[in-house]
């Protein structure tokens, strides 16, 4: 089975068969990068375009490598380093580079839809990046898989994510994805951080930490986006530090085998501690090494591949 | 059809005139600029016009219109921005005046006024700015602008800021008793916004604007009005709570007014999931429920008139991702089929009522010649039908601009003919020059 339409855009139209099959396929693509020559033709005389507006070490890393690992002929592209400098629109951009007849766009951008925008207007497979504070599909799904991973299933399981939640594309997507697996979900995070209605997305709101803490199965602890703060919305780190940095003391009020992820820029000493970010709850390196097998399994879909089905 | 003779009959239509209290099959003899009589003619007395099962009624007036000459003529001129209006089934428009200069002084005015004289298909009225370049800082020259033939005052696509500088606004316009028109926005609260702040918008990651950045700063003009006087038009009421407050205000006998547009009566927050930098607009498009209690408005008489706020924008500049793009659609075209669609079809507005929500009314706020259709009245005649369908197609508007998320829909309500101070100016798709 393949997924559906040509693009990848959001968790939120995914239906949980999709992300199911995605799963799968990256499971399987996992192993290639365990090989000696860590290589499959798959995606051979395909040409992908990294272009990114914002600044990335994993995601960026995690999609060159899973497109060279399946042969696609792939380039980088920067908004610093290209004539967006020079005042060329985005979808200036997009047609000369289909002009030049890519197949696969991968987009990241400070705006949110700015991926909706150039999948409508461009023929190639669009696969967002991240796309501000909207979505970041491809983290959800390899969180997904980690999960999958370290927990054998993702049903009824009790997730909470900590943090930003205002300004994370990656607390979006992975509610979406999270819920439509049948995790519980909850967030918690200082009021000021957490969007308008987000209970409407049928999760839990908690302003607590040591009270949300007690019965969750894993905690998501996303980063301080500092470069996001100004404006009244934090009074100090040192507070939020206080009040929600993940310490070793305050995983006393835990369960004793809680999973610990982060999406990564850690801070370390602000949102996590060292002494967790390294310990042995952590799965953040597995997240890691999971992002370029999901991304090989996106990529490998999207370009018409047959996806693994659950043979159970 | 070119009308040879000083002298015409529309012919058999059913003639609405609220403010008369005509409702009835009548024919209307036009002579020369004038009406000269309402009630059954013979082919003798003049050229006849057939108008048959149509809907013949005063003038529609476009309240908020942002015609944008002079300074961007790339997306409207006073040229196609009439004709816009005229095949939209208005015979005038207020111009806004925030244009490129802002038009704050009596020279502006007569600009404007001369141009729509050259180059207008339908009657412009401009509106001059409260204060001077729209900086919310020292009043405009209000009675000089007034004199050159300024019909209102508004600093609108922005609000007036500060509460002493509004108070100052309601207190010296008592020398023309002219309305000032209000963009009511708490840009603290609306920040960087970009669409309604509400479970949609935490969804899509946009920034929200709440309802309140709208609903404290009507709350406050409200405040002022009450303790200074002065005449206050509300634009773009958007929210159901700025409308309580309204509903409120006119109880305790206030001069104040609100106009509503057609898009804040037929688009919500949700569409948005699209991105369509076409639904970008302020104040936002808001809720479901916002929108129901904008039509009860309407229906109560909460709310005044209906306005478009047509706001072209250059198609470069709204093919953008949705952050970069300008807020603001166009609606002179559209705004009938909307409206008939929205309140006729479904029983909210009587025909009569729409009249006057799009005529009566913007004249009286405006203080301009009253709408209605008796003897030695300025012949300005909107003829439509509010029950044909048609399909909105961007291809076919005669504005410069395509900004419109009404493109492909189909709509109940339809112009059919424009008469402008006796001359047909618009017929079924055809401009008279």
């Amino acid at each position: 089975m393949m997924i559906n339409g040509k693009d990848l855009l959001g968790i939120e139209e995914l239906s949980k068969k999709e992300i199911e099959v995605i799963l799968k396929t990256a499971d399987s693509m996992k192993e290639i990068s365990e090989r000696k020559i860590k290589k499959v033709p798959y995606l051979r005389g395909k040409t992908v375009v990294n272009l990114f507006f914002e600044s990335s070490t994993r995601t960026l890393a995690s999609f060159a490598l899973a497109e060279k690992r399946l042969s696609a002929d792939s380039f980088n592209l920067s908004s610093s380093s290209s004539s967006v400098l020079k005042g060329e629109t985005l979808l200036d951009t997009v047609r000369n580079l289909e002009a030049m007849k890519i197949d696969f766009v991968v987009i990241r951008h400070p705006m949110p839809g700015a991926p909706h925008f150039v999948a409508k207007r461009i023929k190639a497979s669009v696969i967002n990046a991240g796309d501000g504070t909207h979505e970041h599909p491809t983290q959800a799904l390899l969180d997904l898989m980690s999960l999958k991973q370290k927990l054998g299933t993702i049903a009824g399981k009790k997730v909470i994510i900590i943090g930003d939640i205002l300004h994370s594309r990656v607390a979006r997507s992975n509610i979406w994805g999270l819920k439509k697996m049948g995790a519980e979900v909850s967030v918690c995070g200082p009021p000021t951080l957490i969007p308008y209605k987000m209970e409407d997305m049928g999760i839990k709101v908690f302003y607590n930490l040591n009270e949300a803490l007690a019965d969750k199965d894993v905690i998501y602890v996303l980063r301080i986006q500092k470069e996001r703060q100004e404006g009244g919305l934090l009074p100090s780190l040192r507070e939020y530090i206080k009040i929600y940095g993940i310490t070793p003391e305050r995983l006393k009020n835990a369960k004793k085998d809680v999973v610990i992820m982060h999406p990564g820029p850690i801070n370390r000493g602000i949102e996590l501690d060292p002494r967790i970010a390294d310990g042995k709850h952590s799965i953040i390196l597995n997240q890691v090494t999971n992002g370029v097998a999901v991304r090989m399994a996106i990529l490998y879909l999207l370009s018409g591949g047959e996806g693994d089905e659950d043979s159970k | 059809m070119k009308i040879q003779n000083r002298k015409y009959i529309i012919k058999g239509g059913r003639v609405i005139d609220p403010l008369q209290g005509i409702d009835e099959k009548l024919d209307i003899l036009i002579d020369g600029d004038k009406i000269e009589a309402l009630g059954h003619f013979e082919k003798k007395e003049g050229e006849f016009v057939d108008v048959r099962n149509l809907v013949v009624c005063p003038g529609f007036i476009d309240m908020h219109t942002h015609l944008r000459e002079p300074g961007r003529e790339d997306e409207e001129t006073i040229e196609t921005g009439t004709k816009a209006a005229a095949k939209g089934g208005f015979t005038a428009v207020a111009s806004m005046a925030n244009t490129e200069p802002i038009i704050d002084n009596s020279g502006m005015i007569r600009f404007i006024k001369e141009k729509a004289e050259r180059d207008g298909a339908v009657e412009v009225y401009p509106i001059g700015a409260v204060t001077k370049g729209q900086k919310g800082e020292e009043l405009s020259e209000m009675f000089d602008m007034a004199k050159a033939g300024c019909c209102a005052f508004s600093d609108d696509g922005n609000p007036i800021c500060s509460s002493y500088m509004m108070r100052k606004a309601l207190e010296y316009s008592k020398i023309v008793d002219k309305t000032i028109i209000a963009h009511e926005e708490d840009l603290f609260l609306s920040k960087d916004g970009e669409m309604n702040e509400d479970f949609n918008s935490t969804k899509l990651g946009l920034k929200g604007i709440p309802t309140i950045s709208e609903s404290i700063m009507v709350a406050r003009d409200i405040a002022i009005l009450g303790f200074i006087g002065g005449n206050l038009h509300i634009a773009h009421l958007s929210t159901k709570q700025s409308l309580d407050m309204v509903r409120k205000a006119k109880k305790n006998r206030l001069s104040i007014t609100a106009e509503v547009t057609p898009h804040h009566l037929s688009l919500v927050s949700s569409c948005l999931a699209t991105y369509d930098t076409n639904l970008k607009m302020k104040p936002p498009l808001r809720t479901k429920e916002d929108v129901k209690a904008l039509k009860m408005g309407l229906r109560d008489g909460t709310i005044d008139c209906i306005a478009t706020d047509h706001a072209p924008h250059a198609l470069f500049e709204k093919e953008m991702e949705f952050g970069s793009a300008p807020f603001g659609i166009i609606g002179l075209e559209t705004a009938l089929g909307i409206v008939c669609t929205e309140l006729i079809q479904t029983g909210i507005l009587s025909l009569k009522e729409l009249i006057e929500k799009m005529s009566v009314n913007p004249a009286r706020i405006l203080g301009i010649e009253e709408r209605t259709l008796k003897k030695g009245k300025d012949a300005n005649i909107t003829i439509f039908d509010p029950n044909k369908e048609w399909k909105v197609d961007v291809n076919n508007f005669v504005s410069k601009s395509t900004n419109s998320p009404y493109d492909g829909w189909k709509l109940k309500g339809y112009p059919v003919m424009t008469i402008v101070k006796g001359k047909i100016v618009y017929r079924e798709g055809e401009f008279q020059q």
